[in-house]
């Protein structure tokens, strides 16, 4: 699905990733971990196509695609789907109108036909449901006043909606009581399946307790130190980075 | 303007690119000759067949506006306007004046369908009458025998001044002096034709009123004149849309709106304002230079005027309440775009006279390409004026780095009890907005656009609702090219 070599990026001239390698295959869901600083936020804005980010080496393919060559919106056309670190506010913009300008300018991309406004709705309302959020939530402008969790739970509405073939989550987990820590696992849980690959950023283990990652990177100083198992990451935290990537 | 068809045909346009409003009609037209004196002024009362106070009154406004002298305070550059090089009047050629829609030229009914107005009986839209004005005469007017019903008169000012000279001798001019400036004073001599609109005490207006303006000939200008009076009790909403074809041309519409509202009457003017705003390079576009001014006569009367401006290659005009009857409200709500070589003064006035007075600005400038986008608004309390209120929110937004926004607020507040307060702010599309839109699917245009409207919400929510709709996709229209 997901095939990352020596992918080498700066930023205002420094560089940030030196040299990653990762492959994620199709239906498979792995964790990446790393501390402040080392490049994480990094990667998942390089794979989604941010400007400001200059690639100086390596190639990325996507479902076969060279990804690197793609627009932003065509990445997400693709199926790449980035949960924000920090989800952006649009003020103004009424959460469900954003939400439906989103899925039918996919839906154009795929062949699909668009959805109206009832239409939406009706999947909308669904989606909440089995997420267990409000409809408050699609009432209001996007991300406006919004608290950290919430901001978090919207983007996994979004990743539902979308239903991408890749999502990148890039601590999503953050900011998350326990309730809704489950509740956005369960949402990634729900989408599991072949034909769905998963990038998890995360600090934390209680995450992975539930999304259990098929394997574990830890990024440092922009390159993947060491790769393995689910229990790599009770490892790391027992231990420590340094320990562990020594 | 309104109405689901033009909706798919600017959706269309939006894929398409451009000013779709642009194409010409092929008509035979009557013009006046070119120049501007009294004979011309004299020709165009003689067309109309005026009364003769009339045709003093508009010669009286031609004298003032000769000692007068064009004003240069606006934040907009153009070069000198020719005033004898331009035709001040033309219309359509026809025997008579056409009794029914029937005998209007099968040319002008397919000019209007092309802009998403139908005329005709089977397609008119649903709750919404119509005045056509094409170059510089009423072509038509729709569901008149409805409104008669209930008392109201919505005609062409032509047809007002023929059938109900009272009125329109009582009102014209009561709120826009003839001297008022330079562009009014012109206006008053050469006005061809506008809408006239009264609605009768306790008259709750069953449907909106809209006009359609439509500059097609070339080298004239539009000079129209609307005269709106809501009796004691009433209530109105009337909206104007206008456009314009492509032309390398400069072409000036110089039009006057005077609103009176009386005791608890309330007026709603909204304006789509998409004139051809010129090219990429600014050849072309028309000057819109406008007075528009509502006057609070009762007490507890509310004047409330909603402007989305797009179009136009320059922008000057800035309606305005004078708040005489006590506890009297004035509403603006505005949002002014500009983009390539587009340049727009825009605003209001809000004078407080009546006790309790309250108004409101909310104005909302979009500067995009080289476009120049200046907020100039005056609030003026007067010391009877006790316990009058005051809130002005300006918002600026800037795409890219070589357009311009400024705010020019003036407060002159003599009343002690008054309280003024005013908010501005000035921000740009962040790039991490335009990322996430564009990483959830979105193209930078569409991205562009969702911003911006939600910029303009506040302003775009005091439409009715079928024009706020068209208003959106202007906006997206409007801005194309501006990203990227
Ligand atoms: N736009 C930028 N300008 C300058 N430096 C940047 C920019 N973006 C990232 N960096 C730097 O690149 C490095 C990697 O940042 P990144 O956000 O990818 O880290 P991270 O692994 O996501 O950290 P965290 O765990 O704190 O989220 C940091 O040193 C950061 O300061
Ligand atoms: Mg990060």
């Amino acid at each position: 699905m997901l095939k990352i070599e020596g992918l080498t990026a700066e930023v205002e001239g420094r560089p940030i990733l030196k040299g990653i390698d990762l492959e994620v295959p199709a239906g498979e869901v792995h964790a990446v971990m790393g501390p402040n600083g080392s490049g994480k936020s990094t990667l998942s804005y390089v794979l989604a196509g941010r400007e400001g980010y200059e690639i100086t080496g390596g190639r990325v393919t996507f479902d076969g695609r060279d990804l690197l060559a793609m627009e932003p919106e065509e990445r997400a056309a693709a199926g790449l789907f980035l949960a924000f670190q920090y989800p952006v506010e649009l003020p103004g913009v009424g959460n469900a109108n954003f939400l439906r300008t989103a899925l039918n300018a996919v839906r154009r991309a795929r062949g699909e036909p668009e959805l109206d406004a009832m239409q939406f709705l009706k999947l909308a309302r669904a989606k909440l449901k089995a997420l267990h959020m409000s409809e408050e939530m699609i009432k209001r402008n996007v991300n406006v006043g919004f608290s950290g969790g919430e901001k978090k739970r919207n983007e996994v509405l979004q990743m539902a909606l979308l239903e991408p073939k890749l999502a990148i989550l890039d601590e999503t987990d953050s900011g998350l009581d326990i309730d809704a820590l489950k509740i956005v696992a369960d949402g990634v849980n729900a989408m599991r399946g072949p034909g769905f690959s998963a990038l998890v950023i995360t600090h934390y283990q209680r995450l992975l307790d539930h999304i259990v990652p098929d394997r574990v990177h830890v990024l440092m100083d922009g390159r993947i130190v060491k790769s393995g198992p689910a229990s790599l990451a009770l490892e790391l935290e027992a231990e420590g980075y340094a320990k562990v990537a020594a | 303007m309104p109405a689901v068809s033009e909706t798919i045909e600017t959706v269309q346009s939006v894929q398409e690119g451009g000013y779709k409003w642009g194409f010409e009609t092929d008509i035979e037209m009557e013009f006046a000759p070119k120049g501007l004196n009294e004979a011309i002024v004299r020709f165009i009362s003689r067309k109309k067949n005026e009364p003769e106070w009339l045709l003093e009154w508009r010669l009286k406004a031609f004298a003032l506006w000769r000692k007068m002298e064009e004003p240069r305070w606006a934040a907009v550059n153009f070069p000198p306007i020719d005033y004898q090089d331009a035709h001040y009047y033309a219309a359509p050629k026809q025997k008579a004046a056409p009794k029914s829609l029937d005998e209007v030229d099968p040319e002008l009914l397919r000019t209007y369908e092309k802009l998403g107005i139908p005329l005709r009986e089977q397609e008119r839209l649903q709750g919404i009458a119509v005045d056509a004005v094409f170059d510089s005469v009423s072509v038509a007017t729709t569901f008149k025998e409805r409104l008669e019903q209930e008392g109201i008169i919505f005609c062409s000012i032509s047809e007002a001044v023929q059938k109900h000279p009272e009125l329109v001798r009582e009102y014209l001019g009561s709120v826009v002096p003839q001297a008022d400036n330079f562009f009014a004073a012109l206006n008053s001599a050469v006005f061809t034709d506008g809408s006239f609109v009264y609605i009768p005490k306790g008259v709750r207006c069953p449907m909106e009123l809209s006009t359609y303006f439509r500059i097609n000939a070339r080298s004239t200008g539009q000079f129209e004149r609307t005269l709106i009076i809501a009796d004691a009790g009433s209530h109105v909403s009337y909206l104007e849309g206008c456009t314009a074809p492509m032309r390398d041309e400069n072409q000036l519409h110089a039009a006057v709106v005077e609103l009176v509202a009386l005791d608890d009457a309330t007026i709603k003017y909204s304006t789509v304002q998409n004139w051809y705003p010129g090219d990429a390079e600014g050849r072309g576009g028309i000057y819109n230079f406008v007075t528009k001014r509502g006057a609070c006569r009762g007490a507890r009367s509310k004047i409330s005027w909603t402007q989305v401006e797009t179009g136009s290659a320059i922008t000057w005009k800035y309606p305005s309440c004078i708040l005489q009857g006590d506890d009297s409200v004035g509403e603006f709500y505005s949002v002014a775009i500009t983009n390539n070589r587009q340049q727009a003064d825009t605003g209001t006035k809000m004078f407080h006279i009546g006790r309790n007075t309250r108004s409101t600005i909310v104005s909302k400038g979009i500067s995009a390409g080289r476009g120049q986008n200046t907020y100039r608004g005056l609030v003026k309390i007067s010391p009877k004026a006790h316990g009058a209120r005051n809130f002005t929110q300006c918002d600026s937004l800037l795409i890219g780095d070589q357009c311009g926004a400024h705010t020019v607020p003036y407060i002159e507040n003599r009343c002690l009890t008054a309280k003024v307060e005013h908010e501005a702010t000035t921000s740009r599309i962040a790039e991490d907005q335009l990322f996430y839109c564009r990483q959830r699917g979105l193209s930078e245009e569409e991205a562009v656009g969702l911003i911006v409207n939600g910029f303009c919400r506040e302003v775009l929510k005091e439409l009715p609702m079928e024009f706020a709709v068209e208003a959106q996709k202007l906006l997206a229209i409007s801005l194309e090219g501006s990203v990227g």
